[in-house]
């Protein structure tokens, strides 16, 4: 069984953008500034434990764009390899009974029975069958209780009460080995490792980190001893799992939040340098461009040009081998398309600080030494530039991520077929006056993008306190 | 300040010229209006008859920028960029693709939007100020710490949580006020009053943590050190000097919003049926109808042209120290 590897255009930028965040983290070992920053980072205790939150998320996301093509079964093997056009991952490989376990339409999270009522046709004791209304037991929704469903409340229990009692061994465990390696590293005893340990009396603010895996361990270990035989967070219209759909909303919401702001960083920054440093009429133009695109409202940039990418992409069916690199590239259109209205800020922000900094002795000694002027930008002024650019990045994300719910739910979001917190929240909104209400995708959707946003909020936080010059005097 | 006014104005014209020719590409260059044509008609079995009536019907079917067929000024009014996009300075946005006039639309639809958008604007501005100053007094207090943790975690919450669960607890649960609709005479308070709360309580998270931060470094500043030491009380200190000073900076966020208020919000106008400018560019959006979108990018760029001239008029109000030399 051999497996034909995919990469999308968007794995590749997240993977260019892991490979980047390496290379930046060893460029910024061997800067002190930089080194200093990133050090008050790790000793902020809320920024350290929303870290490790988006970390996990960044760690779905990552396995998510590990894409490939799983070949067909049934094929004589004299036949060459012949590739399903369905492109997964290795999270829809590892979550594969999520994935495939599909019941009719909706169940409520943690339902044996559907939500509606159907016909079902019953034999009763004299062999005659007749039609029932009833609400008709779900195919896989706790099948392994098979008709003992009055035992579901003493299943669930016993397996959330399970969980969480490895979920706390495990990160007693782990704070065990933490307390240890400390102890070894500092060459005190144990006892006073584990209270420099919880007092947060360390280099980084590992109680913080601890903090947050431990709440992290308690809150996933339920959910995945119960995912095996539940639907957790019920099904939706077609029947697929709710807690896999949000898994797949992780990596898109990510792709929208860093991406974008990636791909149009070199612009912004090539531009506001440029205009800051150079002036007279570059300035002028530069300025112009950036006036003119920031004077129309965001949304409808947003709407117009995505309405053409549709126009485009729909008149040219032959450029996609899957629907799979279809939807991936609008993904990437959207991205481009977020981040040419949210340049300019930015690019505004860099030109004002490189005015400043230009007139800066140093600066001007070098000018009078005769350095090259693009060795001047890139020596002396764009790493000054740089904390204003990570604030940027991290700063945006959050706000990304809410707009693409919104856009999503406009209609000029991602694709359809793509699975991301929009569009569940948009295909959840139809059935909200349903009585009794289908509630479980939109609790779903909005609790996972809230940790998300929230994570996000306050890392940005952290970094801005850490990176901003202003902040540090204070 | 004459002066300075006129060459504001007339900065604004390339501009909108720049948005005009971005518009202008985006709807007739990237796409030909053949596509557009395919994509209203449908992709499959479309004839060349059907795309070219369609686009007479429109006005779509003559030459982009140089008419050569045309004599005298036709060569370069009998175009499409005259008749479709240079036509938007003048207020003629043409019809939409139910045959309905666009301008006359837009002004029908103006005042739903703004009976919407201005009382949520006016009393989310109050309500966030009063809150900012609030953390401000109590500052470095738990009351200051939660209340900041409580604006983080609102601001995380996506605005479409805070329209769909207001609507369920406020209306389906609770039955206070009808969950939409729109009228126009004196019963319409009923109508606005639930998008108008649930527009306030959407903004306050961000909003009262810039504005907390914006209060904090002013507190910080010397001449509230001097105020202090005159023996004012810290109410007077806060309201008499630092809100005032403060207003500069919270200026340039919101005077620029002002004008834009006349288009609506997308969001909420949508799920409380509002017949206003938002709801309207939502319908249009999704019923890609060109003209009606091409026509609200220019009007919101002009709006937004028009706010920050009223954010450089406002500042010399409210700082006597800035003037506009000419």
């Amino acid at each position: 069984m051999s497996i034909q590897p995919v990469l999308l255009w968007s794995d590749a930028l997240i993977w260019l953008l892991v490979l980047g965040v390496v290379a930046f983290g060893w460029a910024s070992s061997r800067t002190p500034p930089l080194r200093a920053a990133w050090r008050r980072v790790g000793r902020n205790r809320p920024g350290m434990a929303a870290a490790t939150v988006l970390l996990v998320f960044v760690l779905i996301g990552l396995l998510d764009s590990l894409h490939y093509r799983p070949p067909l079964a049934n094929r004589t093997p004299d036949q060459p390899a012949a590739y399903s056009i369905e492109v997964l991952s290795a999270l829809d490989a590892l979550a594969a009974p999520l994935r495939t376990r599909m019941e009719k339409t909706y169940s409520a999270p943690l339902a044996t029975r559907a939500y509606a009522k159907e016909s079902i046709e019953v034999r009763d004791a004299g062999g005659a069958v007749h039609a029932v209304r009833d609400f008709p037991r779900l195919a896989f929704g706790g099948a392994h209780l098979g008709e003992d469903e009055a035992q579901r409340d003493a299943d669930v229990l016993g397996r959330v009460l399970a969980a969480e009692v490895v979920a706390l061994a495990l990160i007693l465990v782990v704070s065990g080995v933490g307390a240890v390696l400390l102890a070894r590293r500092q060459a005190i005893p144990w006892p006073q490792a584990v209270r420099r340990l919880w007092r947060g009396d360390t280099d980084i603010a590992w109680n913080a980190v601890l903090f947050s895996l431990g709440a992290l361990a308690l809150t996933a270990a339920p959910l995945l001893a119960l995912c095996v035989d539940y639907h957790v967070f019920g099904t939706d219209k077609v029947g697929q799992d709710v807690f896999y759909q949000v898994l797949k909303s992780v990596r898109t919401a990510l792709v929208i939040g860093l991406v974008t702001t990636l791909v149009t960083l070199p612009i912004a920054v090539a531009l506001g340098i440029l205009a800051g440093y150079w002036r007279g009429w570059v300035d002028d133009l530069i300025q112009y461009l950036y006036t003119t695109l920031s004077s129309i409202p965001g949304v409808l940039l947003i709407a117009a040009a995505v309405l053409m990418m549709q126009v485009v992409i729909d008149t040219h069916p032959q450029w996609f081998a899957t629907a799979a690199e279809r939807a991936d590239l609008r993904l990437l259109a959207l991205c481009l398309i977020l981040g040419m209205t949210s340049w300019t800020g930015l690019c505004r922000l860099l030109r004002g600080e490189t005015l400043k900094l230009r007139e800066l002795e140093y600066i001007q000694a070098a000018q009078a030494f005769g350095v090259a002027d693009l060795r001047i930008l890139a020596r002396h002024i764009l790493p000054n530039l740089m904390h204003l650019v990570i604030i940027a990045l991290v700063m945006d994300f959050s706000g990304l991520v809410l707009s693409e719910a919104v856009l999503s739910y406009v209609g000029i979001g991602v694709d359809p077929t793509t699975i991301s917190f929009g569009t569940m929240i948009n295909n959840a909104r139809m059935e909200l006056a349903r009585e009794p209400m289908v509630w479980w995708s939109l609790a779903a959707a909005f609790s996972f993008m809230f940790a998300l946003v929230l994570a996000a909020n306050v890392l940005a936080d952290a970094v801005r306190d850490a990176f901003d010059p202003r902040a540090a005097v204070a | 300040m004459f002066a300075y006014l006129v060459r504001r104005l007339l900065y604004a014209i390339p501009i909108l010229i720049g948005v005009n020719l971005i518009t202008f590409a985006l709807f007739f260059i990237v796409n030909t209006p053949d596509d557009m044509a395919r994509m209203q008609l449908g992709v499959k079995r479309v004839t060349a008859e059907a795309i070219e009536k369609w686009k007479a019907e429109r006005g779509y079917d003559k030459p982009l920028f140089v008419n050569a067929q045309a004599s005298g000024v036709g060569v370069v009014t009998e175009t499409i960029f005259f008749t479709k996009s240079a036509r938007l300075f003048v207020g003629d946005f043409g019809r939409a693709e139910d045959g309905r006039d666009i301008a006359r639309e837009i002004r029908t639809r103006m005042g739903p939007s703004l009976a919407i958008a201005l009382p949520t604007f006016v009393l989310g501005l109050f309500v966030t100020v009063c809150l900012a100053l609030m953390l401000a007094f109590f500052r470095a207090t738990p009351l200051d710490f939660w209340g900041v943790v409580l604006c983080v975690a609102m601001m995380s919450i996506s605005g479409l949580f805070y329209i769909i669960g207001g609507q369920y607890l406020i209306s389906k649960l609770w039955r206070l006020v009808p969950i939409s609709g729109f009228s126009a005479g004196l019963d319409a308070w009923k109508f606005l009053i639930l998008p108008v709360l649930i527009g306030v309580v959407s903004g306050i998270g961000s909003s009262t943590r810039w504005y907390r931060t914006i209060f904090l470094e002013e507190i910080g500043k010397d001449y509230v050190r001097t105020a202090r030491a005159k023996g004012l009380s810290e109410l007077a200190v806060l309201f008499r000097h630092v809100l005032r000073n403060a207003l500069i900076p919270i200026l340039t966020g919101v005077v620029v919003v002002i004008p834009l208020l006349f288009m609506g919000s997308l969001l909420t106008e949508s799920f409380f049926g509002i017949p206003g400018l938002g709801s309207y560019t939502i319908d249009a959006i999704q019923a890609q109808d060109f003209a009606v979108v091409r026509a609200m990018v220019f009007i919101g760029s002009v709006l937004y042209i028009v706010g920050l001239i009223l954010t450089d008029l406002s500042y010399s109000w409210v700082d006597p120290r800035i003037r506009f030399e000419s």
